[in-house]
């Protein structure tokens, strides 16, 4: 299983990457969306899977023992996923907005802000 | 009780914006509520600062779940400076922005926006741990592409895709890197993982690690290969936005980059290298870039940039009188920096550009104005007794005693080429008279304006120039903090001490 997550989020990885490498405007937020994903992937990944333990305390105990599954990296993917929703929302409007107004979805285009003049 | 302190810097800004929320269709209130909340700030960071200074290092654990499990917010020398200064700036600027923004724009929500901002920074300044830490920066950039979108022109939604897409990419990276910390170590309070990555075997998965820090945080500051946002996006909003963004946001990565590098990954020898080359690299590039600028502004972003080699520099030379030296040349460029861009919109406002070349005659038509806007600019090239002069003796004499002469001879450089860059906006500014000078019939020139239009553009250049001044002729304040600041952050027990609560005298 392992493996398999690794795998998979190299793969997220290279492609949200190649997308964000691409000259579309929608390509490029897309890139990033998948990158971000891949990264959530990865921390859950990070924090080591464990089958069939949640991290409660018996009624009768007074700490965890045994293997349990580690509940920080699933609180630090909602905490981030939120906030990568949050973004990605401004991305979107952003792209929106910046198709009305400079009319083109061609990053290679919008070279006006770095002219020497 | 008294540890709650720590966190008031945050609140304060938190309050005030969420008041401004509420009086969202009313700009004026806004302008009244914004500069009492800054005021409020200010002596709150003062407090704040004054009991660290006093009583050491402060911490406390949200929520109270003991360190390492819950998150501490740690007020340590280098924060609360940070925070005092940082809170000089949004005073100033929430003074400034009262005329540069228009009230269309107030309406969109710009103050509350700006305090959620420095709320961010306040916030990144003081946490103790590393996710957190993640969380702070997105609370920061996405209030400044908000900040930087408001008013929606042309150029600048442009300049916003540039910013939004390299921020996001380093967020990710930062993010990546916090991954791997967790996986490697199990914790990400800072405190405890100076204690735990010493005692980690591989010692090359920490490298990699250190330096997917270095990307992360690199791009935030703007290290050579990747500012490449910042000269196209900071000239793009009005000039309050851009004063806030020069000041601040750059710094907050340097910020990072001396917390991390010192506490959790101490730099090594070869990241010391590395460090070291792309620093004088920064210094190179962000100096030739700004020579060949024509716009004003694009010249103060590639400064930025050029300045930025400094602090990284000092950083990665990593000795005591270094690290002081970074420190002191970031407190003289959050203000002079802060100061050049709001200069930058004064200049917008009596010539109606921004490009060089239909500039000029300041010295003859705005004698004092000229006076006030030389200060910031000599103190920029460290033309002694001004504030940038004093920074570069540790740099320059650290580097010496440390045997790094190819730094020595960048910082030098570097130093030169700033000096070469303000002659040439000097003169085409300040002296030379304009080709041809054209006026637009729409636009409102600063000599238009009334008193109070003007009092609210000049005080706050007058007030950052004040301190600008302070920092000059009292140096020996500013070395003391930073000499403290320098034997905090190389001997780490006293950061993890004071986070443990470990019963010690933290005071030096």
């Amino acid at each position: 299983m392992e493996i398999l997550l690794a795998i998979m989020t190299g793969i997220l990885y290279a492609a949200g990457i190649y997308l964000i490498l691409r000259r579309s405007l929608v390509k490029l937020i897309i890139g990033i969306v998948i990158l971000g994903n891949g990264v959530n992937l990865l921390i859950f990944l990070m924090g080591g899977l464990v089958k069939g333990n949640p991290p409660l305390i018996p009624a009768d105990g007074k700490m965890l023992e045994g293997v349990f599954a580690d509940p920080v990296p699933q609180a630090l993917i909602l905490t981030a996923i939120v906030i990568s929703f949050g973004l990605q929302s401004f991305a979107i409007v952003l792209i929106k907005r910046a198709y009305k107004v400079l009319k083109t979805d061609d990053i290679d285009t919008m070279n006006k802000t770095d002219d020497i003049k | 009780m008294n540890e709650h302190l720590t966190i008031y810097p945050i609140i304060v800004h938190l309050i005030t914006a969420v008041l401004l929320l509420f009086f969202w269709k009313k700009p004026k209130i806004q302008r009244y509520i914004s500069i009492l909340g800054s005021t409020v700030g200010i002596v709150i960071a003062g407090m704040l600062f004054h009991r660290v200074w006093e009583n050491g290092i402060l911490s406390i654990q949200l929520g109270n779940w003991e360190a390492p499990f819950g998150i501490s917010m740690v007020a340590d020398t280098l924060a609360v400076t940070l925070i005092v200064l940082t809170n000089i700036v949004s005073f100033a600027l929430s003074i400034y922005s009262t005329e540069n923004m228009v009230s269309s724009r107030i309406k969109f929500g710009y103050y509350a926006i700006f305090h959620f901002l420095i709320m961010g920074l306040s916030g990144a300044f003081l946490t103790g741990d590393l996710f957190n830490l993640y969380v702070w920066f997105e609370v920061i950039i996405i209030s400044s592409f908000v900040l930087l979108t408001i008013g929606g022109r042309k150029i600048q939604i442009e300049g916003a895709v540039k910013y939004f897409t390299l921020n996001m990419i380093s967020s990710i990276i930062f993010l990546t890197g916090i991954a791997m910390v967790y996986g490697a170590t199990g914790s990400l309070n800072m405190a405890e993982l100076s204690r735990i990555i010493p005692e980690i075997e591989n010692k090359g998965l920490m490298q990699t690690i250190s330096l997917i820090f270095f990307i992360g945080f690199g791009v935030k500051s703007g290290v050579f290969p990747l500012y490449f946002w910042l000269p196209a996006s900071y000239h793009t909003p009005p000039a309050a936005v851009s004063a806030l963004f020069a000041g601040l946001l750059t710094k907050v990565g340097i910020y990072a980059m001396l917390r991390v590098f010192t506490l959790i990954f101490p730099l090594g020898e070869t990241n010391q290298i590395i460090l070291m080359i792309i620093a004088g690299l920064t210094m190179f590039f962000g100096g030739i870039g700004a020579l060949v600028q024509k716009n004003i502004l694009r010249v103060f972003s590639y400064l930025i940039i050029c300045h930025i080699g400094f602090m990284v520099g000092g950083l990665s030379i990593f000795t005591q009188v270094a690290i002081v030296g970074a420190v002191m040349y970031m407190f003289h460029d959050i203000i002079v920096k802060a100061t050049l861009y709001m200069m930058g919109g004064i200049m917008f406002r009596i010539f109606g550009n921004t490009k060089m070349e239909k500039m000029g005659g300041l010295m003859d038509n705005y004698p004092k104005l000229s006076f006030l806007f030389a200060i910031p600019l000599f103190a920029l090239v460290g033309i002694p007794p001004l504030s940038g002069f004093w920074p570069k003796i540790s740099l320059f004499s650290a580097s010496y005693t440390a045997n790094e002469i190819a730094m020595l001879v960048m910082f030098i450089f570097a130093s030169l080429i700033t000096l070469i860059i303000i002659a040439k906006v000097w003169n085409n500014v300040f002296s030379q008279n304009p080709e041809s000078i054209e006026t637009k019939s729409s636009f409102k020139y600063f000599k238009d304006f009334n008193f109070a239009e003007k009092a609210a553009y000049v005080v706050p250049v007058v007030l950052l120039v004040g301190v600008t001044l302070y920092y000059s002729f009292f140096a020996e304040h500013f070395q003391l903090i930073a000499t403290r600041i320098g034997e905090e952050l190389m001997n780490t027990e006293h950061y993890y001490n004071a986070v443990f609560n470990i019963n010690e005298k933290t005071k030096l």
